[in-house]
């Protein structure tokens, strides 16, 4: 009983980082970049819920809402001030930015809110279920978390495939110039994927804070590289692949702090990235891209 | 003078580079004698020397390499701990100090130099950003498992545990000498700035020998454009393993100088984290991306600077976030670099002159 209780904590938390992987294996597919700080994303809309929650008390829901639109608005607000400039620059370039821009976001939050760890009270209202007597029981968290991220993945999927923007994003991320040509807006294009990613950084804040409640200005880096994890074991650029990959890794990362040592279980994860990065660098899902000369 | 212009660019850089290096320790020195120089100054003398190895040593990836390493502080994590732990434990064996030493930095850079290949055989051989992020999931590991190491001796030989000191199961008499999450205590502090600054120019020696090199060349093209590098028989992998193993081993290198700076060793998020490899990051990218002289000079601003700014302590790493990004920016941006064409320092000194010279030319047409 106590192995399927884990499996199912796991897929939760798993689907917690497929929709964090999600925002990085979009903006990977369209802008070709390492989103840093992704991760740092999910601190903020954190602390906006928080603050919604604790000090202004507003209704959940309502601050739930706050945090995507906010976090929307800092999603496009980076990609404007930070990434957009150096569109044509080296990756190296690039990346440096996004540590940049990740540690900004840090050290931001550090002034502002200070460097105690704030108590995240729950988003979610639902009672536990209690199954098989009393020996199975799953949390509100859990049973809120795992179909809300299959609907989100769902609708996205959807999204993507039939609207004529999300079509267009496919687009981008398959010839930049060949879909200028095409009447694409590719700043446009670029500015929704970002805001998209954001808004999934955002709802999963709520989900992740509300399962794991303590709130620091480096809390969200430590699901962010996981969740880059998840999307390079899934196949980075990969939609279904960010899924498959968020999931697989929830799994291990919560039977592995239960059998073999919640100390070494950040240590077990990074180590399958390395053991993919090994056998098969594309991901499970990834396609393997030539370079033309 | 015209016989230094008659040398090559590079070894005049490099005759310059030393050249600052030895008057800088020499003053040092003379102040140091005088009784000048501060307490606080003084401290500063060996961090300085560590700082621009490790600047140094990670321009070799960022700047020749062209990869990001977010782990370098793990490098030195390892060259710290493995250095110390042989001072530790030879120290009643070798009484000879300088031997000791030179063993000790040994160790601490094949060690780090051992796990900066492991990585890399995993990594380089791929495309795209991994090694950043398997750097920096590397960093913290190194963390985390020296934070639950146990590791102690008696005359059985060496115990280790990685739960708790009660588990080394050791002898009466046994000595406890990694003890988890307080570190190695009681290593003697045999750095002096003599020995770090001697280290400082070993290390860039070796660095600026091997850029200048042909393998230098090899990794500098592999840079600037792998595909070509492939086609002319460069093999990739070899020479970007062999430029990000030496930059690891030279960051244990400045372990072993920090940690025999010290007296009890630990291995926290501020000295060893990930902070301590953004801000060596922001070393290299102030003194210029691929210019050694650059970061050296760097480090030593950036370590300075702070101890007489304390009033920004609290921005301090606000400013280097900020720092790093209107760097690249003001770098790589096409509208930028427009802007600096057009506004280049020299351009305007000229324009001055020549104006000036027109000046003349007219005013002394007039006279005529």
């Amino acid at each position: 009983m106590s192995f399927i209780s884990y499996l199912i904590k796991g897929i939760s938390l798993g689907s917690v980082y497929s929709m964090i992987a999600l925002g990085y294996t979009m903006v990977y597919g369209i802008a070709k970049m390492l989103n840093f700080a992704h991760g740092d994303v999910i601190m903020v809309g954190g602390y906006v819920i928080f603050i919604a929650m604790s000090l202004s008390g507003l209704n959940p829901i309502v601050g739930v809402l706050l945090a995507i639109i906010l976090c929307m608005v800092l999603g496009i607000t980076i990609e404007r001030v930070a990434y957009k400039p150096l569109r044509k620059a080296s990756s190296l370039a690039v990346l440096i930015t996004a540590i940049g821009v990740s540690y900004l976001l840090q050290n931001v939050a550090l002034l502002i809110f200070g460097a105690d760890t704030k108590s995240f009270s729950s988003v979610i209202t639902v009672p536990a279920l209690k199954l098989a007597g009393g020996a199975l029981t799953i949390s509100g968290e859990t049973l809120v978390t795992i179909p809300l991220c299959l609907i989100i993945m769902i609708a996205l999927n959807i999204f993507i495939k039939k609207s004529k923007t999300g079509r267009s994003m496919i687009a981008v991320s398959e010839d930049k110039d060949a879909s200028v040509l095409m009447g694409i807006n590719v700043n446009k294009t670029i500015a929704i994927t970002f805001a998209i990613g954001s808004a999934l950084a955002a709802v999963a804040s709520a989900l992740l804070f509300s399962s794991y409640p303590s709130l620091t200005s480096t809390s969200g880096a430590m699901p962010g590289i996981k969740a880059f994890v998840a999307a390079v074991f899934g196949g980075i650029g990969s939609i279904p692949g960010a899924m498959i990959g968020g999931i697989l890794l929830g799994v291990i990362e919560i039977l592995s702090r239960a059998y073999i040592s919640s100390q070494l279980a950040d240590a077990i994860v990074f180590f399958i990235l390395i053991l993919v990065l090994l056998v098969k660098p594309t991901g499970i899902l990834g396609k393997i891209m030539h370079e033309k000369v | 003078m015209t016989k230094i212009k008659e040398l090559n660019k590079s070894t005049r850089n490099n005759i310059i580079t030393l050249g600052i290096i030895l008057v800088f320790y020499v003053l040092c020195q003379i102040l140091i004698a005088a009784g000048v120089m501060s307490n606080l100054m003084q401290g500063l003398l060996v961090p300085l020397c560590y700082y621009s190895i490790l600047a140094v040593s990670l321009n070799l990836t960022v700047g020749i390499l062209g990869e990001l390493s977010l782990g370098h502080a793990g490098f030195m994590c390892i060259g710290a701990f493995t250095g110390a732990f042989f001072t530790r434990c030879t120290e009643d064996s070798i009484p000879n100090v300088f031997i000791r030493y030179t063993i000790a930095v040994l160790i601490g850079a094949i060690f780090a130099a051992l796990f900066g290949g492991l990585i890399g055989v995993v990594v380089l051989r791929l495309r795209g950003d991994y090694l950043a992020i398997v750097t920096l999931a590397f960093g913290e590991i190194v963390k985390n498992i020296i934070n639950a190491l146990y590791i102690g001796i008696d005359e059985k030989g060496f115990h280790i545990s990685l739960q708790d000191a009660s588990n080394l199961k050791m002898a009466e008499g046994g000595d406890i000498i990694v003890n988890g999450a307080k570190g190695i205590t009681g290593t003697s502090r045999d750095t002096t700035f003599t020995i770090a600054i001697l280290l400082l120019i070993l290390v860039y020696v070796i660095i600026v020998n091997l850029i200048n090199s042909r393998s230098g060349r090899a990794i500098m093209a592999i840079r600037d454009n792998r595909i070509a590098a492939e086609s002319v028989g460069i093999d990739i992998t070899r020479f970007k393993l062999l430029a990000f193993t030496i930059s690891a081993a030279m960051a244990g290198v400045a372990g072993v100088l920090y940690s025999h700076n010290i007296s009890s060793l630990v291995a926290t998020p501020k000295n060893f984290g990930y902070n301590m490899s953004i801000m060596i990051l922001v070393f290299v990218v102030l003194g210029g991306v691929g210019n050694i002289r650059g970061s050296i000079i760097a480090a030593v601003i950036l370590t300075l600077l702070p101890e007489y700014l304390r009033f920004l302590a609290d921005y301090r790493m606000l400013i280097y976030a900020i720092v790093l990004i209107v760097m690249m920016i003001f770098n790589w941006n096409p509208a930028c670099i427009t802007w600096r064409k057009n506004h280049s320092f020299k351009d305007i000194l000229q324009s001055v002159f020549k104006n000036k010279k027109e000046e003349a030319k007219a005013s002394g047409k007039e006279e005529a």
